[in-house]
């Protein structure tokens, strides 16, 4: 059910558009047969002095007259009791707007609550009026989410229409976008990022550019962005609710089994350094857009920042429980130490190719830019003359039992 | 409302590896028995920890895409799906009968209908016949051919072979194929020595797994001798020391797969109204000219 407001209904001029105190206008709304007779149906299961409740009025039913039965409740003090149906119907076409509201959430969304939640946040239905609303969604409004720019709309029988498409391509005509209206589409779009790469995490900030879904009704937008960003809208809509079910990284790991069960011999309750670097290397907004609410354990806050995403992060997830395995090998070494020399520039250089490699900048660093340390030939030429024939850098080897 | 969510395993590293997961889907959405089909992963989004907070029906229908009943389906699936309470017991399972066990899922309080995989479903035996049929482009194919299943095979856990023995020897007993052997890449008979244990001159060989990788795409062509290097590919079928090797690859992206999910479903209470035949009819082989 709508919740009840107490706010009377939007004054309204003659011709059924009314300016809110922004300036923005008010579309004209035919009530749909749709929605009257989802309005009857919803009459037909009220008791006599139940109402359906809409912002500003409530209608119900007078059972003491079956060519009459029908009652308008305004906000105000003239309440209309036995209306015909077609009373109703004519009462209810002044009032269009708030009843198509009402069949939007009630009959087209319907109660589940991730998809509601998520479609009411899009335009505020929980804080502003129909009015504002409507008002708002005739001008477009846009919401991000993760990369995607998603921007709802209104037509004159109060259906919410959506465009979703990617924030980069916000200012591209939708001509020279590639056009979709199935949600499993996204499918494709989402398995690879623009050079071809496999994402092995849908949260990464590499989705592609260059396709739109035009025109999406509620139920397939909202399927279209939990393909493009899986489970997101269910966490986000529990946080909201207070029920977000974070777990820690230390439960978390004990948790885990087979292969994955080293890790366990990573968290040895021996501080949690190593997972500051694990959040660093991986949960990082450059990395990953959802925001992490993990911590190392209910006591112990991790020192690295979450990131900025509005999507939560519940839990390591098994990007980073498959890279945690890796580290728990190769953390499990001793520390050696090594003597080979190198240059001040080449120190400098080996620092600035773990940069380029780790902020992913390879790719942008030009053929001739001798200037970058990362740069490729720079680093063949660091290769040649500090490797010797088996790979060693130094000449030095990284078994000592290997040295000749 | 009647929910389906296949369960499977998925790659960090290899974009295929859902896809049959994805195709199947698709046809059981396409057939109309579920309100809603979804699809969860350990190694893809949404991973088994969320995917049931995605699902919106009251009666859920939860089918692991997997070969056999081992490790994933007994430990790692129930776990992640916070199944509360749940025990092995529940299947009573010889290692090839779990069928299904009703839990509630602690995170959304919601009961599900947990499913045996569907590698060791009766059904199944007729999806490898169809992947024969469909690499030989033959619907009738069989007369004059022998048939290989292929499993992995693993000390580790013995459930892994009898997958492969059950639908061997269920297609050997109906007589189809001229002769049914099972072979392993990791155990005795191995698939290595493929003509040594045939006599017919044209082998299917059907690896029973659910998605194409590094197994049915590196390993098994490589080891059978199909090529010396996967990535040079190979021919269907290939001669190996005078035997023709008509190489399926996984079985589990052969269509008639989804019948398998939706025969788990059914034997756990789903209504599927007139699904099955519908997806059977789709998903056929068309005889040639």
């Amino acid at each position: 059910m709508a919740e009840p407001t107490p706010d009377a209904a939007p004054a309204t001029d003659d011709d059924g558009t009314a300016t809110t105190d922004d300036e923005l206008t008010v579309p004209e709304i035919d009530l749909p047969s749709d929605a009257f007779d989802a309005v009857l149906d919803a009459l037909s299961d009220l008791a006599p002095d139940e109402r359906l409740r809409f912002e500003g009025f409530a209608v119900g039913r007078d059972a003491a007259d079956e060519d009459a039965a029908y009652v308008l409740d305004p906000a105000g003090d003239d309440a209309r009791t036995g209306l015909s149906e077609r009373d109703l119907h004519a009462a209810l076409v002044d009032r269009a707007a708030a009843v198509t509201d009402w069949y939007v959430f009630e009959r087209v969304v319907g109660e589940f609550g991730p998809r509601r939640a998520f479609l009411r946040w899009i335009e505020d239905a929980d804080g502003a009026t129909v009015e504002a609303r409507y008002a708002a969604l005739a001008a477009g409004i846009e919401r991000a989410w993760g990369q995607l720019r998603i921007t709802a709309t209104i037509t004159d029988r109060g259906e919410r229409r959506y465009e979703v498409r990617h924030e980069a391509d916000a200012g591209v005509s939708r001509e020279e976008l590639t056009a979709h209206d199935d949600p499993l589409d996204a499918r494709e779009i989402v398995k690879l990022d623009g050079t071809g790469r496999y994402r092995p995490l849908k949260t990464a900030p590499t989705l592609r550019t260059g396709w739109v879904f035009p025109d999406l009704g509620p139920k397939v937008v909202y399927e279209t962005v939990e393909t493009i960003y899986p489970a997101t809208v269910a966490n986000w809509h529990r946080e909201r609710e207070g029920e977000l079910d974070v777990n820690h990284w230390r439960e978390t790991m004990e948790r885990q089994s087979g292969i994955y069960g080293v890790i366990q011999t990573w968290d040895r309750g021996e501080g949690h350094e190593h997972v500051n670097w694990v959040a660093e290397a991986c949960c990082d907004d450059s990395q990953c857009l959802k925001r992490r609410e993990w911590e190392y354990d209910d006591d112990t806050d991790l020192d690295v920042d979450g990131g900025d995403g509005v999507f939560p992060c519940r839990e390591p997830c098994s990007v980073v429980v498959s890279a945690a395995r890796k580290w728990t090998r190769l953390e499990s070494e001793q520390p050696r130490t090594y003597e080979f020399e190198l240059t001040p520039s080449e120190k400098d250089q080996l620092e600035a190719i773990v940069d380029a490699v780790a902020d992913g900048r390879i790719d942008e660093i030009r053929e001739a830019d001798t200037k970058e340390g990362a740069n490729r030939y720079r680093t063949r030429f660091l290769r040649a003359k500090l490797f010797d024939d088996d790979g060693n850098l130094g000449g030095v080897p990284t078994d000592p039992d290997d040295a000749e | 409302m009647q929910s389906l969510v296949i369960v499977a395993h998925g790659s960090h590293l290899n974009p295929e590896s859902s896809a049959p997961t994805y195709d199947h889907a698709d046809t059981i959405r396409a057939s109309g028995a579920f309100d809603e089909v979804k699809t969860g992963f350990w190694k893809e989004e949404p991973h088994f920890r969320e995917v049931l907070r995605t699902v919106e029906g009251d009666e859920v229908y939860v089918v692991p895409l997997f070969v056999s009943e081992g490790y994933f389906t007994e430990q790692v699936i129930p776990r992640e799906l916070r199944l509360e309470g749940w025990d092995v017991s529940e299947w009573d399972s010889d290692g090839l009968s779990a069928d299904q066990a009703t839990l509630v899922a602690e995170d959304v309080g919601r009961e599900v209908h947990y499913c045996g995989p569907v590698g060791t479903h009766r059904a199944m035996t007729d999806v490898i016949e169809r992947r024969a049929e469909s690499v030989t482009g033959d619907p009738d194919v069989g007369e004059g051919f022998g048939l290989a299943v292929v499993g992995h095979g693993t000390e580790r856990n013995e459930n892994s072979a009898k997958a492969i023995e059950y639908h061997a020897d269920r297609i050997a007993e109906r007589g189809r194929f001229d002769e049914v052997k099972a072979l392993y890449m990791d155990e005795d008979p191995e698939v290595d020595d493929l003509p040594e244990h045939f006599e017919s001159d044209d082998v299917v060989l059907v690896p029973l797994f659910i998605a194409d990788g590094y197994h049915t795409q590196e390993d098994i062509p490589e080891d059978v001798g199909l090529c010396e290097d996967h990535t040079e590919g190979y021919d269907v079928p290939t001669a190996v020391d005078g035997t023709r090797i008509w190489y399926a690859g996984a079985v589990g992206t052969e269509p008639l797969m989804a019948d398998v999910i939706l025969e788990r479903a059914a034997d756990a209470g789903a209504d599927l109204g007139d699904a099955l035949a519908a997806v059977r009819e789709t998903t056929r082989v068309a005889a040639g000219d």
